[in-house]
């Protein structure tokens, strides 16, 4: 075995302009960390703190991550095998207790303060506030729901989150099926809806806009497109779009009774023409209101009649209130009379009319359009059309929407079919 | 000259050819076809038996058959038959090495129960699977190339990378460094072959059983299994019938996997040559005595989750359904404790056999003994000891109670310690060292650079407000592949660079596999680098379409990932080319001490002609005259032995 160890070159190298160098990489290294621009704009005090914390530990991981590639670069660098030195060892070091104990105490000491600072973070941003503004989240395949309660057991529904600014939010997650996720990236919250469980949720919004909704828990096939918007609104913008909304009784599901979209308020935003955040098929409220703005008070202030008496709740235009709303039929159903292009189930616009006449259709939903539609909703998979497959499609309708909504629904569905 | 001598006794008078009888594929896919009727026809008596209408129903049979059919084949290619003569009193022959070795290139694609080829038949079935679950990423990069873009439906793009992540996790990464284990392990510690060569045999078999199922999902009606890797209930038993492909698949190759474990354990207990005490075991024996303990205690936690999925699906037991009861309270977060309780342990499965390949091929082509060789394997023990407290910190958004977040954060970050100790003993052992910068320590020294970097996001991900933000987000997709892609993966190349002599007695181009690392660790940044940044600015992860101003990152992933898939194929061309008409290689052509390089490329049948007596540590690189093992018996060896023993590591 030849010699190691004794050979000079292995040994004249000094640290010094390893640290040099580790030195300046770790400067430049935190500058251009901390220049980057990771984080979506902060909209509440919980996002504030969290790009802070997100500061120290870039700054203190940069230099963990230099330490590595400097020594590994100038081990490279000095150490390389040079030719000649084919059978040449290095030196038998086995060992240093003093640098063990050092690489070993000093990520400790980092590890204790950097996890002090972090509950620190979480205690603030999930501390009980006074005068907390209750929002209820229902998540379903594939669609939100918010509820503001109201006194009287009664709530207003809205598809879409409005919330006023500067007020703690403490919001209560549940879902009716699998499991969801409700974040909204302004904001830096996120909690998953668990069926069977409610969870807790805060938020003190700082910043007025709209920023996108987003369920981040896989929920099966409409998990992309289950979408919804935030919009933050000045105090007393949101006191007189919520004076607006029609107060209905609540329900054991916590959807609403009726379909509704929410009651358009002059100058408060309701939709989000080609926002980012939703895509095109999954936004419904931005494709129905953007084919008839000019309508949109008239057909608003129906439906809170509607709502308000119960009696309009079954009209076709109810039904395309909730095929593009609450019913989420249009994250998968394209439909041109409803302006919905989601591409996960059958195209209502084509193949409504035509599965309806099949004859294996009829023989199990039924001969009447009307009946048809109506099994074919609450009971998805007594007859699958060819090329589907079973447990996409929610079976559990009958029970999330109720027979009002259904009914209205199948009215839409029957009067545009051709 | 085969290997399918088994005697076929006398009593039975089955009227079928010799080539049906004997253990081989006609058998297994005679085997198969009864397995299938065995299938059919119970499920067919049950349901009479218990008046289900319809009598046969294809969603009943398919479950059954899941479980049926694999086992029939199992049985049939021959992995059972030495059991089967045992249990009924027919001749067995315990000296019988019918099945041992391989003497051509056919005797790979039949049960062996050779450890050398073994792992072999293991690394290269890994490997194929890699391949799969590597294209299957290239189309999910297809669908994401653009927003909008409909490429695939979103349940086939659901399907893609619950299969991709399965497929990768399930069928290469764990059973790749079993296979490399499989092979080196014996030989590292001096031993004829593994404790148990059948069930090592079975062991491995039981994979492409499970990998065939795995992919044959995407055949079932409603497509595969589109729940993710991680299947959480009760999306995972409200889906179509391709979930149970996933249900059923993993437990054979969990099975596989708790069956090579407690085989290394034995082996690596009782079968050590004479004088090789633990505190000279070569780290990667350490690494997979660490990894074993792991699996035996952690992957039945993983069957279980699974059987209540199962069982759920299948008979309706409600383990996962909320609605049931007074307060509809059924326990849907038991799933997810179950499932981290393995799955956390499993990303040390998944990394810490690649710790062990890294120790061995930083020592060797740094000429340097490992630094600070016993807290090496300390922190080993420490790993699997802290992996088992931590499994909750996958599950700081998951609803459970918040108190359970901080002590969950605390264990997170202390097992951080070990880890780190090991980094920074390879750089120390890197440090005056005389570095051979061959492709095995490029990847070894770009491993050390990107796990790093998963390390460090693994930091931030403990802390739990910033989680609270970036998890199930792109960030999360991020810090998986570069503990797993720039971890796990980078240490598999190095090892089958620093392995392939040994394995195939043929060397490498070393100019092409420096080709495949550089390319593989560019595209490999350029492409998991900047999902840390649309993860943190909040683009969902598992999602087929996402907003437009994730658009122009999404379009230079994509491209960057086609890339990555790309410089496979210098790794591929170099392998199948090298194997077949490389030069011939030496012995020992990295000059290392471990006993594997002590005989010839690849090692004779039975490994040792005479076994070695182990004398001193196994990386005394640069120690005067220093010596791990000699094959003489320990009698003659001790005079020899008394300079090489003296440097133990401190």
């Amino acid at each position: 075995m030849p010699e190691g160890g004794g050979d000079p070159r292995v040994r004249k190298h000094s640290v010094t302009p390893m640290l040099i160098f580790g030195a300046v990489a770790t400067a430049i290294g935190i500058w251009i960390v901390l220049a980057i621009h990771w984080f979506p704009t902060d909209a509440s005090q919980q996002a504030k703190r969290i790009r802070i914390l997100y500061d120290v530990l870039l700054i203190a991981s940069v230099p963990i991550f230099v330490l590595v590639i400097t020594v590994i670069g100038f081990s490279v660098w000095w150490f390389r095998m040079r030719p000649g030195e084919e059978l040449v060892d290095g030196p038998p070091i086995h060992g240093n207790t003093r640098l063990e104990v050092i690489w070993t105490i000093a990520p400790a000491v980092l590890i204790v303060l950097l996890c002090s600072y972090a509950v620190s973070v979480l205690y603030a941003n999930e501390a009980n506030k006074k005068g907390a503004l209750t929002v209820d989240v229902t998540a379903r395949q594939w669609a939100f729901e918010f509820a503001y309660p109201q006194p009287g057991n009664k709530a207003v529904y809205s598809p879409f989150l409005y919330l006023p600014n500067g007020r703690p939010v403490v919001f209560k997650l549940r879902s009716l099926d699998v499991i969801h996720s409700f974040f909204v990236p302004q904001f830096s919250e996120k909690l998953d809806a668990v069926p069977g469980i409610v969870g807790t949720l805060r938020v003190t919004p700082t910043k007025r806009g709209t920023y996108p909704v987003e369920c981040t828990e896989l929920c099966g096939a409409g998990h992309a497109f289950m979408r919804s918007t935030t919009y933050v609104l000045s105090a007393a913008q949101f006191a007189t779009w919520i004076k607006k909304q029609p107060v209905q009784a609540r329900t054991a599901n916590l959807l609403p009774p009726a379909s509704v979209l929410p009651v358009a308020v002059p100058g408060i935003p309701s939709v989000l023409p080609g926002t980012s955040a939703a895509p095109a098929s999954s936004s419904a409220a931005p494709a129905s209101t953007s084919t008839a703005p000019a309508s949109t008070s008239t057909s608003t202030s129906t439906s809170s009649s509607a709502a308000s008496t119960g009696a309009a709740g079954t009209t076709p235009a109810a039904g395309k209130a909730i095929f593009t709303g609450v019913g989420t039929c249009a994250s998968c159903h394209t439909l041109a009379a409803a302006g919905t292009t989601g591409v996960i189930g059958p195209d209502l616009t084509t193949r409504l009319a035509s599965d309806c006449a099949n004859p294996a259709s009829q023989k199990i939903r039924g001969t009447t359009l009307k009946a048809c539609i109506d099994k074919a909703i609450t009971d998805p998979y007594a007859y699958l059309p060819t090329g589907y497959a079973k447990g996409i499609m929610p079976a559990t309708f009958a029970t999330t929407l109720g027979p009002t909504k259904i009914e209205a629904l199948v009215n839409f569905l029957a009067s545009v079919t051709k | 000259m085969t290997a399918i001598a088994e005697p076929v006794p006398k009593r039975t008078r089955v009227p079928l050819p010799a080539k049906l009888r004997a253990p081989g594929w006609y058998r297994a896919a005679l085997f198969d076809v009864i397995g299938f009727a065995f299938g059919f026809a119970l499920t067919c008596v049950i349901r009479i038996a218990m008046r289900q209408h319809p009598v046969v129903d294809p969603h009943a049979i398919t479950i059954v058959c899941l479980i049926t059919v694999p086992i029939f084949f199992l049985i049939g290619i021959g992995t059972c038959d030495y059991w089967f003569y045992w249990m009924f009193g027919g001749p067995t022959r315990p000296e019988n090495h019918d099945q041992h070795g391989a003497h051509n290139w056919r005797d790979y694609f039949k049960v062996n129960t050779d450890h050398k080829v073994i792992g072999i038949q293991y690394v290269v079935t890994s490997f194929f699977f890699l391949l799969v679950g590597g294209m299957l990423a290239m189309l999910i990069r297809a669908q994401l190339a653009k927003p909008g873009m409909n490429f695939v439906t979103p349940e086939e793009y659901n399907g893609l990378f619950s299969v991709h992540a399965t497929i990768l996790i399930f069928l290469f990464v764990i059973p790749v460094f079993a296979g490399m284990a499989n092979f080196v392990l014996p030989l590292m510690i001096g031993a004829p072959d593994m404790a148990f060569p059948r069930l090592n045999a079975l062991s491995y078999w039981m994979l492409p059983a499970g990998g065939i199922m795995l992919l044959m999902s995407f055949l079932a009606p409603g497509g595969s299994f589109a729940s993710g890797w991680t299947a959480y209930a009760p999306l995972s038993t409200t889906m179509p019938i391709g979930q149970l492909f996933f249900t059923l698949g993993i437990q054979f190759a969990g099975f596989s996997s708790i069956a090579t474990a407690l085989n290394f354990l034995v082996t690596i207990i009782t079968m050590r040559a004479p004088g090789m005490s633990f505190f000279r075991l070569p780290l990667l024996v350490w690494a997979n005595f660490s990894t074993s303990l792991l699996v035996v205690i952690a992957t039945p936690f993983i069957a279980a989750s699974q059987f209540m999925v199962l069982l759920d699906v299948a008979l309706h037991f409600n383990f996962f359904n909320a609605f049931v009861g007074s307060h509809n309270n059924g326990n849907v977060l038991l799933y997810q404790n179950v499932f981290w309780f393995y799955s956390h342990p499993a990303v040390y499965i998944m990394i810490l056999p690649g710790f062990g390949i890294i120790s061995e091929v930083i020592a060797v082509k740094s000429r340097k003994p490992i630094f600070g060789y016993r807290m090496m394997a300390f922190s080993l023990l420490a790993i699997v000891v802290l992996g088992f407290t931590v499994w909750a910190h996958h599950m700081f958004v998951s609803g459970m109670p918040a108190w359970i977040r901080v002590p969950m954060m605390v264990t997170t970050c202390i097992i951080a310690l070990p880890t780190g100790i090991k980094v920074f003993s390879w750089l120390a052992t890197l440090w005056r060292g005389v570095i051979h910068l061959d492709t095995s320590m490029l990847f070894a020294l770009g491993f050390l650079t990107t796990f790093s970097l998963g390390g460090i996001s693994g930091i931030m991900l403990a802390m739990i407000p910033f989680d609270i933000h970036v998890s199930q987000t792109y960030f999360i997709v991020a810090h998986i592949h570069y503990v797993l892609y720039g971890g796990s993966l980078f240490t598999i190349f190095a090892g089958v660079y620093y392995w392939f002599p040994k394995m195939t007695g043929r060397m490498y181009d070393d100019r092409l596999g420096k080709l495949h690392f550089w390319s593989t660790f560019i595209f490999f940044n350029l492409t998991f680098g900047p999902m840390h940044i649309i993860g943190i600015e909040g683009m969902p992860r598992r999602v087929a379409d996402y907003a437009q101003r994730f658009a122009d990152w999404n379009l230079f992933i994509s491209i960057m990932s086609w890339g990555l898939g790309l410089s496979t194929l210098f790794f591929i061309y170099n392998i199948v080319s090298s194997w077949r008409g490389g030069p011939r290689a030496a012995a020992n052509p990295w000059r290392a001490l471990t006993l594997e390089w002590q005989v010839s490329s690849p090692p004779p049948i039975f490994n040792f002609d005479t076994l070695p007596t182990v004398v001193g540590g196994p990386y005394e690189y640069g120690v005067p005259g220093a010596v791990h093992g000699i094959f003489k018996s320990p009698a003659e060896a001790k005079p020899a032995g008394t300079i090489a023993t003296s440097p133990t590591p401190e």
